[in-house]
């Protein structure tokens, strides 16, 4: 690892000033388990590390009427045992349970979970984020492309988005805010996904001196939701392909519904024709079938990879059958 | 002359028992030292080594001197020949040891190497039709080359034996083979090759075809045959991914002198690796190591960046330094095991008889291309035709993994004999049985495990034809596998020592690789001298004591025992003579017995251990036992076991995730001087078996020439999670013990992925041809299938 300056404010007034004096040479600390592991790989090298851990005001869950505000130091590990969480968000805490490791949800932040960088071999070889040979020829399109995209994956940027937690809050119709030099904003979490187009652009809305301060959750105390994922190791591995559904259900019949794929895109993947599938339907087999058809419709898989639709359509439908109360 | 023979059951009170590992509470308490852990006295240096970015490249140049200006840097070493050719990404070109690591890392970075990119192949996947061509003579360069890629000593003898060499090689230039780390019986073969012309072209291809190989009349078998049953079959290259990655930490007490501590399966063969190139008798190089975090075959040998660690040290005035891989290192050059996968027919009649044999196998070592895996594996098949390319490529060198070539050889075999099981709706035991005449010498003990294996599976109950077992999404399956191993005990030498004061040590330079080798040392001069293992004070690890063989090969229980138990008879001995005046009895009229030297048959005349050792007098009793000994018979150790395997597993047909929820593991390996130990040896190869099979895959990109996965992220590793329950039942008793010792490190660890192949096309009903039997390649089969 290479040598760089350390910092560790106490409020966010002062983080900023540090991310802002190196000028493009900072970087945000938060539970470290990614960061680090970059930085030992020489994939990134910040001049200076912004240690976030000791901003209190950052860190804890606060319910209201108006749903849940989520701190972004909160750990996975705490927000799984949140009680508002298991109680009215299943799909949410299903996939923190499954995220990982226990060492590492002990660590992870929830704001480090959505800013972690992707894990494309090519990047964490560093061959870049959008690798291309030395003649420009793409290395993913005609490479080791198994664990890659299936959708969203037109332009140079096939890698898979690595967050599971994110699909499941953007089911939820999460929101992310941010506070910056200039201030505070605030977007759909689903927004703050983005697919670049060019190397020195990053697959976050987040400049490089602003943070994460909060996710902010909708009330969902009478929605149906559920998470599936499909990881081939049982424990330690990440997964191949999840999918997240939230229901509002008017008797046995869905009223509006969110359906979000996890891993098969450089972003999480909401998918609107997968929920029009399944609006005014009732869950049975045979129309999460439908539904989970639908998602996968547009997918168009690399040289290796048309097994990822299929996985991604199974936990499509299994997430919608679990939401509908199935095994 | 004393009797050596191993005790009769009546007359074991240790051997045979379940006793646990004298090291588990210090490696599950962390007390135990790793080759990581040890810190020198004095302050160490870090070593840190430059590798290619390349998959094939000439070095054109190598400038150190920015490194070598860095203040902390305290010694830089070029390793490669300018002009050279490096032959995989990640081999290593240049060194330094530095204060820290941090300044060591910046001083790599500051070299500066030139390369002149050449053109490379990563791939293993079937050579293109007529690009092979065939092996011709080693040319001056094509020696260096095997030398460097690490290719394996008896492929190096056997080309050579078979293609001889198209220069003449001088004893200068054979120094020079030997400086570069050639062994003994390279150079040897050198001498002795034949010589031949040159062949051709220039340029090689990579495809290397060896000689056909017939038996019998395989037309006549196939055409006569009633049933032809046809599949691909294989496994990819894993890596040895040991938990504690290879290196060594070296420094110079004097200018003399050397002292290594090396993470090594051969602690007394390391010496005599190191002292060549680095110009010091091996009788100057001492080797200790406590514990090993792991090797499986990849560290027999002191590898280049163990030389250059003690390279280093010398420049930098015999400062300690230490080279420990990091895990992408570990990952990418410190082994491989070589993949194998083949295009096979087999010809049987109706009733299941197997008949004729074809092959078309091909597969990947690295540089040196690799065998031929010894298929049709243990069924030797009446008539046979099999072709063999080798791939030389640049994925990095092989080594030696668990049994090489065998797990691969079971998996083409296995599945070959499973698929015609299916093909003529035959239960695979029945199959299995009705061909066992074909198995040789363990026929009978094969007959008795798939009796046990059977029952222990339940498999009768369970077994379904192919594709027949399968509710919702979920479909289960049965498959078993045999194989079969040699184990025979290396030399060894040990001494034992009691002492005046009834104080026993024994001294023995093996090394326990995480086998239990101390407990079978406590356990076999314990038994021998009627003490509890407590009383036996072990010393190994060490080139201080007798030399021991390699642990290789399944190799070290039959050795260390033997030896062992003949040093410990020969002390036994010395002390009866000292002790039967005072017991008015004759030598060959004691035993030791419960803490006590005792006449045979009169409780009354008896003494304690301390009593009866307090008649040695000044001088301790010491005693050299070694293996093998024909002057003092009889053999204690034995060759060839056998071994039955059934894996049941689970598979969603909609993922193809595959999940194994039991296996049964029936295993023979001779005496048995720890069963505890012995079954453990089992569950570690059943789990590493289920690891390979399901998920390990050394990933590489044509395109970069590098391995995508040298982490743990996506060289992935079966987790606890992963493993089901496990069975394990070791054959002993008559029959079995009278064998003498014989090693187990190999033979379970073949089987597995056999077996869990063959159970996941019972389950599925079509056969997933290579492993690891990932979700993407079941799918892609059950496509086929629906397809067809
Ligand atoms: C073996 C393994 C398995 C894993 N499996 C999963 C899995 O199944 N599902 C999953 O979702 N994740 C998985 N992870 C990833 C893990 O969840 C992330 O590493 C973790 O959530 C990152 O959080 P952190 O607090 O440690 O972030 P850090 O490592 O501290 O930071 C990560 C990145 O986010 C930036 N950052 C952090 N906080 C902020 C902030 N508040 N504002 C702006 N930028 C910020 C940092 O600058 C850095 O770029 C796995 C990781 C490992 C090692």
């Amino acid at each position: 690892m290479r040598a760089f300056e350390y910092a560790s404010p106490t409020s966010t007034k002062q983080a900023l000033s540090l991310l802002g004096a190196a000028s493009g040479g900072a970087l945000v600390l938060a539970g470290g388990t990614d960061l680090l592991a970059l930085m030992k790989d020489d994939i990134v090298h910040p001049k200076r590390l912004v240690n976030i851990k000791e901003i209190r005001e950052l860190d804890g869950v606060a319910s209201s009427s108006l749903g849940l505000r989520i701190g972004a130091l909160t750990t996975l590990a705490d927000l799984a045992d949140n009680v508002n969480i298991v109680k009215d968000y299943s799909a949410l805490a299903d996939a923190l349970n499954e995220a990982a490791s226990p060492q590492i949800r002990n660590m992870a932040t929830l704001g480090g979970n959505l800013c972690q960088r992707p894990r494309c071999w090519y990047f964490r070889n560093g061959l870049g984020l959008l690798p291309k040979d030395q003649s420009g020829k793409d290395l993913v399109a005609t490479g080791e492309n198994r664990y890659h995209a299936i959708l969203g994956n037109d332009g140079p940027a096939k890698f898979v988005s690595p967050s599971s937690i994110a699909p499941a809050l953007i089911a939820y119709g999460a929101k992310i805010r941010l506070i910056g030099p200039n201030g505070k904003r605030e977007l759909p979490l689903d927004k703050f996904f983005v697919i670049p187009k060019t190397e020195d652009q990053r697959e976050h809305d987040l400049k490089r001196d602003e943070i994460v301060t909060e996710v902010v959750l909708p009330p969902a105390a009478d929605l149906k939701s559920a998470h599936y994922e499909i990881r081939q190791k049982d424990a330690f591995d990440w997964p191949l392909a999840t999918a997240a559904v939230v229901f509002q259900m008017s008797g046995s019949t869905v009223q509006s519904a969110r359906v979000v794929m996890g891993y098969v895109a450089p972003t999480p993947w909401l998918s609107e024709e997968a929920a029009q599938a399944i609006i005014g339907k009732s869950i049975s087999e045979e129309t999460a079938k439908a539904a989970a058809d639908a998602a996968v419709q547009a997918a168009k898989p690399l040289s290796q990879n048309a097994y990822k639709v299929q996985l991604a359509r199974v936990a499509v439908k299994r997430a919608i059958l679990k939401a509908g109360g199935a095994a | 002359m004393p009797d050596f023979a191993w005790p009769t059951a009546e007359d074991r009170s240790l051997i045979g028992k379940r006793i646990s590992r004298l090291d588990s509470p210090d490696k599950v308490s962390g007390r135990a030292k790793y080759n990581y852990d040890y810190h020198p006295s004095g302050p160490m240096l870090f070593g840190k080594v430059l590798r290619s970015p390349h998959a094939k490249a000439k070095i054109l140049s190598v400038d150190t001197t920015a490194a070598q200006k860095m203040p902390g840097v305290e010694a830089v070493e070029v390793i490669q020949k300018i002009g050279g050719t490096v032959q995989w990404a990640g081999d290593e070109i240049a060194a330094v040891a530095a204060v820290d690591e941090g300044t060591a890392e910046e001083a790599i970075r500051a070299i500066n190497v030139k390369y002149e990119p050449l053109a490379y192949l990563v791939s293993d996947a079937e050579p293109p039709a007529g690009s092979a061509e065939a092996p011709g003579p080693m040319s001056e360069d094509d020696v260096w080359d095997a030398i460097d890629n690490q290719m394996p000593e008896r492929q190096f003898l056997e080309y050579l034996k078979e293609h001889g060499v198209s220069f003449h090689p001088e004893e200068d230039l054979l120094k020079q083979f030997k400086g570069d780390g050639a062994s003994d019986a390279i150079l040897d073969a050198l001498r002795k090759a034949a010589y031949h012309e040159p062949s051709g072209s220039g340029t090689r291809s990579p495809y290397q075809k060896a000689a056909a190989t017939t038996q019998g009349d395989p037309d006549k078998a196939f055409a006569e045959a009633s049933v032809v049953s046809e599949g691909v079959y294989g496994t990819s290259v894993i890596t040895h991914c040991c938990l504690e990655s290879h290196g060594s930490t070296a420094e110079w007490p004097d200018k003399d002198h050397l002292f290594v501590h090396i993470s090594t399966q051969n602690v007394s063969g390391v010496p005599s690796q190191m002292a060549e190139p680095l110009g010091v008798p091996a009788a100057n190089i001492r080797v200790h190591q406590d514990h090993i975090g792991g090797g499986f075959g990849s560290k027999f040998s002191a590898d280049r960046w163990d030389i250059t660690a003690a390279k280093l040290s010398r420049k930098a005035g015999g400062r300690p330094v230490r080279i420990m891989l990091e895990r992408d290192a570990e990952l990418k050059v410190a082994g491989a095991r070589p993949s194998a996968y083949a295009r096979v027919k087999v010809a049987a009649s109706k009733d299941g008889s197997i008949t004729g044999w074809q092959s078309q196998s091909w597969g990947t070592g690295g540089p040196g291309g690799g065998g031929s895996p010894p298929i049709p594996y243990v069924f030797s098949i009446p008539n046979q035709r099999k072709e063999h390319t080798a791939i030389r490529n640049n994925i990095g060198p092989a080594r030696a993994w668990r049994a090489p070539n065998h797990p691969q050889a079971a998996v083409i075999t296995m599945g070959a004999l499973d698929d015609l099981a299916a093909k003529i709706n035959m239960d695979p035991i029945d199959l299995w049985l009705k061909n066992l005449s074909l198995t040789g010498p363990r026929q009978k003990v094969y007959e008795e495990e798939f009796g046990v294996a059977s029952d222990l599976m339940d498999w009768k109950q369970k077994w379904r034809p192919r594709g027949q077992n399968i509710s919702g999404n979920v479909a289960r399956g049965l498959g078993l596998s045999l194989h079969t191993w040699g184990g025979r005990g290396h030399a060894s030498q040990c001494d034992v020592n009691i002492h005046p004061d009834g104080s026993v040590d024994v001294k023995i330079g093996t090394q326990d690789i995480g086998t239990g080798t101390r407990t079978t040392l406590a356990i076999v001069a314990a038994e021998t001298l009627g003490l509890p293992i407590e009383a036996i004070k072990l010393y190994i690890g060490d080139t201080q004591y007798p030399p021991s063989g390699a642990s290789g090969g399944s190799t070290t229980p039959g050795g260390v025992s033997s030896s062992t138990r003949r040093a410990a008879v020969e002390a036994r001995e010395a002390l009866f003579a000292k002790v039967a005046p005072a017991l008015n009895a004759t030598p060959e009229q004691l035993e030791c017995k419960d803490k006590t030297v005792r006449v045979k048959g009169d409780s009354g005349r008896s003494l304690s251990w301390k009593e009866a050792c307090s008649k040695i007098g000044a001088v301790p009793i010491t005693a050299r036992g070694k293996n093998p000994d024909k002057e003092h018979p009889p053999d204690l150790t034995n060759s060839g076991v056998g071994g039955v395997q059934m894996a049941d597993v689970e598979v969603d047909m909609e993922t193809g995730i595959v999940k194994v929820r039991k296996m049964v593991a029936v295993q023979d390996c001779g005496l048995i001087i720890d069963l505890k130990t012995a079954e453990s040896s089992c569950y570690g190869a059943l789990t590493m078996g289920i690891s390979y099979a399901l998920f390990e895959e050394k990933v590489m990109d044509q395109a970069t020439g590098t391995m995508l996965n040298a982490n743990m992220e996506f060289y992935r590793l079966a987790g606890y999670n992963d493993i089901p329950e496990l069975v394990v039942h070791m054959m002993t008793g008559k029959g079995y013990d009278e064998r003498g010792v014989i090693g187990l490190g190999e033979p379970p660890v073949i089987s597995p992925g056999a077996a869990i192949s063959n159970a996941v096309a019972n389950a599925i009903g079509v056969r997933v041809s290579y492993l690891p039997l990932t979700p993407d390649r079941v799918l892609a089969a059950l496509g086929q299938k629906a397809g067809a």
